[in-house]
């Protein structure tokens, strides 16, 4: 007597799948097992840690607290989704290695999205704030200093790509119902 | 006083040449950072999923187990339980490190045979189609408990009205004294003597990743491969072998990227390392599986509690002429590791002092909890505490700075290398070799301007607020043998391939190990690939642990390199018919000094193909070699005493443990309301010797600071006199996040290890070894009262405060209206 | 910790949604943001029959401010609410305690009436909703497994909302579909303080106050309600300790000590009831200041 399974139609770092998946499958499980995407990883399983970090319709969640069928039909940026169009290190990632960010790498996925969301809404952070920013999230291996400088390296990075491109942005899509428009990022002079 | 902000690192250099010493970004972080890791359970996605019903009880008998409800859950490949093992697999698991005072050494069953004895055990394994399934059926299984009487904690251990193991009465694992010199007579004749009982609780690894085994048995090939989240595969393929009784040969153990380790991995096999291979044996299926949080709580390990009194005689100058300390130590319910801990806890209390005459005695004691192995420090911070608690409580006593007491014990510079005269964990002398302490602990106190604090407190107090100032120093052995090797191969690409035994948990031994090969060859790092932890690359090898890989493999890879550097120039010099002193090595090539970039010169990866005399040529490399072909020769293409192909072999075993050391200073600030307690400021000097990669080395030192603080102001493992562990979850387990961290500030020293030919020491578990003590040092300084248990929480800090002001607790001497302290 | 078997329904309409808790009985759990309930699931502590998923009824993510009332609906995630300008405008102690809510991400999916309905006793929406003298609007379908328009509803008052750790009265086949806050009238602040371990964590002692002056700028009401001192939380109305007192010079020791009295708080693994009364003493100064200051300036 195998489990029902229901049909979910989820894009996934811009590309749409169709999945049919037991009501009780968390996303994470999803990314990771039906869609390979092994960059979210789970390191608690309810919802400290955030390690799971996702992006959903733009917004930080938690993966491991999140059925996939609960999000059927919306928009899941991954670590994978985070990265250059080439499939190198994106910004974010990049800042991470150049400051030293990670060590075993496994809280990393957590933070990149987190970080990616956070600069989108707010281009140019103080110290402070950046460690705000990351204050959700567990790392048991850099004590968060390089994190920090992660963050405010990856804002300084952004704000040269826009310089480069100011019309090359492709932010997820803000679907929140009744939503508040978020402020845009300032832009800057080119 | 805010907290200073943090500035954001200078970007990393990147640099081609002269790599040793430079902070380049890493290797592995072009996959890492990309989100492209190979964690154990990102692979082996067609697997079963194995499953464990655990002990819910911290003591019962197993009087019946019911599997038929599993049975029926859809997807469910198997059931077993210890009836069902066999051969070595159903003997108790390995005692890892015997001693001669372990007199009474238990471990577990693989599968709990008819007892268990802490909650968590492992009693049912279920396997099934995937991970939700196999969960169901564990639900299913129906075990009859008859619980025991649990012992949890050391006073009811030492009590002993109940015993963990029937056949172990006193709950006594180990007893074990060291001496040096009499320290009973030497306290008995001192002009001043003190007691002090002092507990710490320390805490657990706690990775991000948890443990996982995936086991692959093929059957065509008759060989097992067993991929581990472990800290030592070569290790664990040879007690796999052991276990499931296979040719060594015919198993292989690798290590995919591991998500944290920081200890708890070293324990080997675990229960499910021997029970997935077993299993994927029996059902011919490749099966893995991934411990959760929960299991990772109540079936990994922890490093917890030492209680220990105290006893010291000292002088008016406060040079401690005799130490006489006796503790009893908690090591759970089995012990698989040995002594270890309570070893490195004798021993390195000592720290950098000279001390008259020292005695340590300690039981360790069995309890119906988790065990208890190595954590990041594993027994220094119990000893530092210990021994810097007594350096505060006599420099209270005698009204002298607390800096000025340390620096009187001290072992000088000039009185190096120093023997303590004791026995360290590995079976060596416990010698030191180089570093120069009081310069260490005068660079500390500078840096947070430790004679200036007054003025500091006054201007707090002024305002109202409560700040305190605390500094801790210690010794910290590392790169402790037997040996590490590398090999290191030049491929006829150019490519440089490097591969040792000893695993990697976040270290960067790719970029670090990569680094050293790099200079001893004088090829880009870039091109320098390096495997870690894979039994099918490098067999022999002990483990990542007690800060040892840059030590012990960056000398074996630089040993290697160094006989390929070597071979390659012998190589070179007859083919382009050179002397050898007048070969440079750079940027892949081999050249002829003083001819400019159009003189005579071979490719690296030509050399390569030169070392290897086929009869085929393969590739352009290969064609390109035959115009250095030479002429002809009556010897072996192969010569007496050489190998085939530009690669070698390095060792390293060194003749006993390199010593690193540092000091911390930290000011804090308590509320004076509400108890909280916040860090200021956090000041860490160290001394490792030379830094392969100081960016890796500062990000260690991040880390373990963190932990440090995470283990002195919020982690605890807290079990309830049932063995119920009420804390198993990061709801309740209080791992610091960034705000709870403060900016750490970092200052280096370099005194070279002469033990080793690269001169490095271990940086691994620097940054939390004196965490403990010198928060409680500095929360001590602000209270005005001594702290005597670490680690302490604002509730616990509130309930001081009363007792305190209700005379219960004594105020320090300097906080009182006659004492002050005399700031040197 | 995978969750176990659970039928799963997600209705495309709020009748659609209370049928199908109607059929269900009493074996069924809402999941709305789910960041409360998932972790239960995946512990494997509860195991539910039936989730009714409501996340696709986005008529109910609204933030409503009009007529001295901010109505939240049942699907208006933590971060709306915190968001929300004019909610903001109008009751400030909002944004105040959401903010306190766990993480930004935990808000960005967790719901501000979930937050009421679960009831924890260290959460603080529960204290806001009850020192705001707040309701929950709770909605059923008609009948014996009648379709059509939902007309069962029920509003109950903070005050008899919450009954015990966990436990609020949500009747089978119920769903909570708003909350409302009273916006109090005239020269009014609030604060909203607390302590807990780590920045994030539930508090190990939490205070909201409301505090409203008359025309002389004297204390006319102090209100209090408190979060982690007993099963659920705890209102105190301070008004007799300071009322009259000019808004700057009022008594808050003794405004203090008589929160401090109305307390039960228990001991924990975080902390002891004795340093829980000793935090809500320290805390109702501090955020009584924090209030009246406010509303001085109001």
């Amino acid at each position: 007597m195998a489990e029902a399974t229901h049909p979910v139609e989820l894009t996934v770092n811009g590309i749409p799948h169709t999945l049919a998946v037991p009501a009780r499958r968390l996303l994470a499980d999803s990314l990771r097992h039906d869609l390979g995407l092994t960059g979210t990883h789970l390191g608690c399983e309810h919802g400290v840690c955030g390690a799971c970090t996702v992006l959903l319709d733009g917004e930080p969640v938690r993966s491991c607290l999140l059925f996939t069928v609960t999000v059927d039909g919306q928009e899941v940026t991954t670590m994978e989704g985070c990265r250059a169009a080439d499939g190198g290190l994106g910004p974010v990632q990049r800042a991470f290695r150049e400051c030293h960010g990670l060590q075993c790498g496994f809280c990393t996925p957590g933070f990149v999205t987190t970080v990616t969301a956070y600069l989108r809404d707010n281009p140019d952070p103080t110290a402070e704030e950046a460690r705000e920013a990351i204050g959700g999230n567990l790392c048991r291996c850099t004590g968060y200093q390089n994190i920090v400088a992660s963050v405010q390296r990856a804002a300084e990075i952004l704000r040269a790509e826009a310089r480069r491109a100011p019309r090359g942005d492709d932010r997820a899509r803000d679907e929140r119902g009744g939503a508040e428009a978020k402020p845009a990022p300032r832009a800057e002079a080119s | 006083m805010t907290i200073a902000p943090a500035r954001p690192a200078a970007p990393a250099q990147e640099t081609t040449s002269g790599p040793f010493g430079a902070s380049i970004p890493r290797r592995e972080d072009l996959r890492l950072a990309a989100g492209d890791g190979r964690y154990l359970d990102d692979i082996g996605h067609q697997a079963l999923a194995a499953a464990f019903l655990r002990s819910p009880h911290a003591h019962a008998r197993v009087r019946d187990i019911d599997v038929s409800g599993a049975l029926e859950v859809d997807g469910l490949v198997a059931v077993y339980t210890y009836e069902d093992l066999d051969g070595r697999v159903a003997e108790p698991l390995p005692l890892l490190i015997p001693h001669p005072s372990l007199h009474a050494p238990r471990t577990a069953y693989p599968l709990a045979n008819g007892i268990v004895r802490h909650v968590g055990e492992p009693v049912v394994m279920v396997v099934a189609r995937d991970r939700y399934l196999a969960e169901d059926a564990v639900d299913r299984v129906i075990v009859d408990w008859e619980p025991l009487p649990a012992v949890v904690g050391l006073p009811a251990a030492f009590e002993a009205r109940h015993a963990v193991h029937a056949d172990v009465p006193d709950n006594v694992a180990a007893h074990m004294v060291q001496t040096v010199g009499d320290a009973p007579a030497a306290i008995g004749a001192a002009p001043y003597t003190m007691d002090l009982t002092l507990e710490i609780e320390r805490s657990a690894s706690m990775p991000l990743e948890g443990k996982g085994v995936l086991a692959r048995w093929d059957a065509d090939d008759r060989s097992l491969r067993v991929y581990s989240s472990t800290q030592t595969s070569t290790s664990v393929r040879f007690a796999l072998a052991a276990k499931l009784d296979l040719p060594v040969d015919r198993v292989e153990v690798v290590t995919p990227d591991v998500g944290g380790g920081f200890g708890v991995k070293i324990v080997h096999p675990w229960p499910e390392e021997v029970l997935v291979a077993w299993a994927a044996l029996r059902l011919g299926r490749e099966v893995k599986w991934v411990e959760d949080r929960r299991e990772h709580f109540i079936s990994s390990a922890h490093e917890r509690g030492q209680l220990h009194t105290v006893k010291v005689g000292f002088d008016a100058d406060g040079h401690i002429l005799g130490l006489d300390v006796r503790f009893l130590h908690d090591n759970g319910a089995y012990i698989p590791y040995g002594i270890i801990v309570p070893i490195i806890s004798s021993t390195q209390l000592l720290g950098p002092y000279k001390l008259g005459a020292y005695r340590v005695e300690f039981h360790s004691m069995y309890t119906n909890t988790v065990i208890v192995t190595p954590y990041r420090g594993a027994g220094r911070p119990h000893g530092v505490f210990v021994m810097e608690r007594v350096m505060d409580a006599l420099a209270d006593r005698l009204g002298l700075d607390r800096a000025e007491v340390r620096r009187r014990n001290m072992i000088g510079p000039d009185e190096m290398p120093y023997d303590q005269g004791m026995i360290f964990q590995d079976g060596r002398p416990l010698i030191y070799d180089t570093g120069d302490f009081p310069e260490t602990l005068r660079r500390a106190l500078a840096m947070v301007d430790w004679s200036g604090f007054q003025a500091v407190r006054d201007a707090a107090r002024a305002e109202g607020r409560r700040v305190g100032i605390g500094v801790a120093a210690y010794v910290e052995g590392t790169g402790v043998g037997p040996y590490e090797g590398a090999h290191v191969r030049v491929d006829t690409t150019g490519d440089v391939v490097v591969a040792t035994g000893l695993t990697t948990q976040g270290q960067g031994h790719e970029t670090a190990f990569a680094q050293i090969a790099a200079q001893e060859l004088g090829v880009p790092v870039e091109r320098v690939k390096v495997t870690t932890g894979d039994t099918r690359r490098f067999k022999y090898g002990v483990g990542t642990f007690a800060s040892r890989a840059a030590v012990m493999s960056g000398n074996a890879v630089a040993a290697a390199a160094g006989k390929v550097r070597a071979k390659a120039l012998r190589i070179a010099a007859q083919a382009l018919g050179a002397d050898l002193t007048e070969l440079v090595l750079s940027d892949g090539e081999i050249a002829v000094r003083g001819f400019g970039p159009d003189g005579p010169r071979i490719a690296l990866a030509t050399v390569a193909v030169l070392a290897n005399p086929l009869r085929y040529a393969f590739d352009e490399e290969a064609k390109r070699a035959t115009q250095f072909a030479g002429p002809p020769s009556d010897g072996p293409p192969v010569p007496e005493g050489e190998e085939p192909g530009l690669e070698a072999t390095g060792w390293y075993s060194p003749i006993r443990t390199t010593f690193a050391n540092g000091a911390h200073a930290v000011i804090v600030e308590t509320d004076p309301e509400t108890a909280e307690i916040r860090i200021l400021r956090y000041c860490v000097v160290h001394d490792c010797g030379r830094m392969i990669n100081p960016m890796i080395v500062e990000g260690q030192v991040h880390g373990g600071v963190a932990q440090g603080v995470g283990g002195a102001l919020y982690e605890r493992m807290v079990y309830d006199p049932d063995g119920q562990l009420l804390n198993a979850s990061f709801m309740d387990f209080l791992m610091p996040y960034a705000s709870e961290v403060p900016h750490i500030e970092i200052d280096h020293l370099a005194s070279p290890s002469p033990l080793n030919p690269l001169g490095v020491k271990g940086i691994g578990e620097a940054g939390l070894i004196p965490g403990h003590a010198v928060i409680a040092s500095a929360v001590e300084d602000a209270e005005g009262f001594r702290i005597d248990r670490m680690p302490i929480s604002p509730s616990e800090l509130f309930d001081l405060r009363r007792r305190h002001a209700a005379g219960e607790v004594p105020p320090l001497h300097r906080s009182s209206k006659e004492g002050r302290e005399d700031i040197g | 910790m995978k969750p176990p078997v659970f039928a799963y329904h997600r209705p495309a309409s709020l009748d659609e949604a209370l049928a199908t808790l109607a059929d269900l009985g009493g074996d069924a759990k809402v999941l709305a943001g789910g960041q409360s309930l998932v972790p239960v699931l995946n512990m494997r502590l509860a195991a539910p029959a039936a989730l009714v998923d409501i996340n696709k009824l986005a008529e109910l993510s609204f933030v409503h401010t009009h007529d001295h009332l901010v109505r939240v609906g049942a699907l208006a995630r933590h971060a709306r609410t915190e968001r929300d300008e004019a909610a903001f405008a109008a009751l400030p102690l909002l944004r105040q305690a959401t903010r306190q809510v766990a993480h930004p991400t935990i808000r960005n999916r967790g719901t501000t009436v979930g937050s009421i309905v679960h009831a924890d006793p260290a959460a603080e929406m529960p204290a806001v909703l009850l020192l705001c003298g707040g309701s929950v609007e709770l909605a059923s379908a008609v009948g014996d497994g009648q379709r059509g328009t939902a007309s069962g509803r029920r509003e109950v008052a903070a005050a008899d909302f919450f009954l015990g750790p966990l436990d609020s009265d949500v009747r089978p086949g119920e769903l909570a579909v708003a909350a409302s806050f009273p916006v109090p009238t005239g020269r009014c602040g609030s604060a909203w303080l607390e302590v807990s371990r780590r920045a994030g964590d539930y508090a190990l002692c939490g205070v909201g106050v409301l505090a409203a002056l008359d025309a002389d700028s004297r204390v006319r009401r102090l209100l209090a309600a408190y979060i982690s001192v007993g099963p659920t939380p705890v209102l105190v109305d301070l008004t007799e300790a300071v009322a009259g007192q000019v808004f700057d010079a009022a008594d808050l020791s003794s405004a203090a000590a008589l929160a401090q009295a109305r307390i039960e708080p228990d001991d924990d693994i975080h902390a002891t009831a004795d340093y829980r009364r000793h935090l809500a003493g320290v805390l109702t100064r501090r955020a009584a200041a924090e209030a009246l200051a406010r509303a001085g300036e109001a």
